[in-house]
């Protein structure tokens, strides 16, 4: 039976870490709206890269000179996983849905006796993933952390992508990342960037199609000039969207996580009290016993 | 036909602007080209300089500084995809003559002959941006 003062020093505790959990899940939603808008903001780009590059490509794909980008080097051996995660923890089952989703590929390449890399964005991921597959991994690179992903932070990413591709350091790269589809709700994603995974013309596209009236684009310099030039840049523009949905997502991890432990502490704080009270009054019983049956023997 | 073309300005990190002008004059990498309505269809890559919207006929540009990118046109609808964009009106001296500064540090620190190469571009962008804004 703990003591009257034990259980006050314990609600005190509790207490605070509430004050604590609950500062940080307001921080989590103001960052979390800020977060959303980047994506947001990220998307017209993205579209439109992906329309151009779709009707540009469309029309490569055959040839036998296409860009390696985007028809790969021929072979399947060599892979490259790229895990996005955060640079922070304490944002519920964010980081370890990611590692688990690359760990499980890692696993089932390796059982096809393909060879793996590892490329890890945000050191918690890299953390998880040392210690099973230490060796294959080749580098982290960290993020500054501030909370505001741009487009120069991930372009030395893919710039380094490219690089190790260009040398044949691998022939298939996929990127891991949460996927931002609600507050409570995150989906780890497996994105291929090498070779360049093309979207699906949607209904509408070819509606537009048809509005060019037969017309066909010119292209200025030629449709190999623009397209080698376009991909490396598409590259960059897939990590940089994986890395904002990542931000989005580990805010609304982050909130619903500390959501819940200010909820906990909530619960914790009244059964203590309530046990703090039980022993008080039990307490006070026993010292009048004492008195009236001290009473009672005079 | 459209007497004005739908034109859009997108960088990686958000939309920069869109509205609905008269012309656009776009520094395409093999010659600077004007839009108007009508124009065929296109996709050129541009070079970093300056792009000229024209709201309506014969009014003064919006200038804006692009370092590179491409532009997709067609059916009375512009886009630019830029890698960086800047209002010319938004930009001060001071603080392009510190970059241009800061680049010309970078190509003197470059190790390698691709970097080098890479901040022999930067700095000569930026330089064809402070002549743009004399």
């Amino acid at each position: 039976m703990p003591s009257l003062k034990d259980l006050r020093n314990r609600i005190d505790s509790v207490k605070s870490t509430q004050k604590i959990t609950r500062a940080m899940q307001m921080v989590a939603a103001s960052k979390l709206r800020r977060a959303q808008e980047a994506v947001e903001a990220a998307r017209p780009y993205a579209e439109r890269m992906e329309t151009v590059l779709g009707s540009l490509a469309g029309a490569m794909m055959d040839q036998p000179d296409a860009p390696k980008l985007l028809v790969g080097t021929g072979k399947d051996e060599t892979h490259l996983i790229v895990v996005a995660t955060a640079e922070r923890g304490l944002c519920g089952a964010f980081n370890s849905s990611i590692a688990r989703g690359a760990m499980r590929k890692i696993d089932q390449l390796q059982a096809e006796g393909k060879t793996v890399k590892v490329l890890c964005v945000g050191t918690k991921g890299a953390t998880q993933l040392q210690r099973a597959y230490g060796h294959l991994m080749l580098e982290t690179v960290e993020l500054s952390g501030t909370g505001r992903i741009s487009f120069a932070e991930a372009q030395p990413i893919a710039e380094q992508i490219l690089s190790m591709f260009d040398a044949g350091e691998f022939d298939v790269c996929t990127l891991f990342y949460n996927r931002f589809k609600s507050v409570i709700s995150q989906i780890v994603t497996e994105l291929q960037l090498v070779p360049a995974q093309l979207p699906e013309i949607p209904e509408g596209e070819q509606a537009l199609e048809a509005g060019l009236q037969g017309a066909v684009y010119d292209y200025e310099p030629d449709e190999e000039t623009i397209l080698r030039d376009l991909l490396p840049r598409n590259l960059s523009v897939q990590v940089l969207r994986a890395l904002l949905e990542n931000a989005a997502s580990e805010q609304g991890a982050r909130m619903s996580a500390m959501d819940n432990a200010t909820r906990n502490a909530g619960d914790l704080i009244d059964s203590l009290t309530l046990n703090y009270n039980r022993t008080r009054q039990a307490v006070i019983t026993t010292e009048l016993i004492e008195i009236i049956s001290g009473a009672e023997a005079l | 036909m459209a007497d004005t073309i739908a034109f859009e300005l997108v960088s990686p990190e958000r939309l920069l602007m869109t509205a609905e002008v008269h012309s656009v004059m776009v520094p395409g990498s093999e010659g600077d080209f004007t839009v108007l309505p009508g124009h065929a269809p296109v996709i050129s890559t541009m070079k970093p300089a300056v792009v000229d919207v024209y709201e309506t006929e014969g009014a003064a540009p919006t200038k804006m500084f692009v370092r590179g990118g491409f532009v997709d046109c067609a059916l009375d609808r512009l886009t630019i995809l830029a890698e960086e964009a800047i209002m010319l009106s938004e930009l001060d001296r001071e603080t392009l003559a510190q970059r241009v500064q800061d680049a010309a540090e970078d190509v003197e620190d470059a190790k390698s002959d691709d970097e080098k190469q890479h901040a022999q571009d930067v700095y000569n962008q930026l330089n064809e941006l402070l002549s743009a804004l004399d």
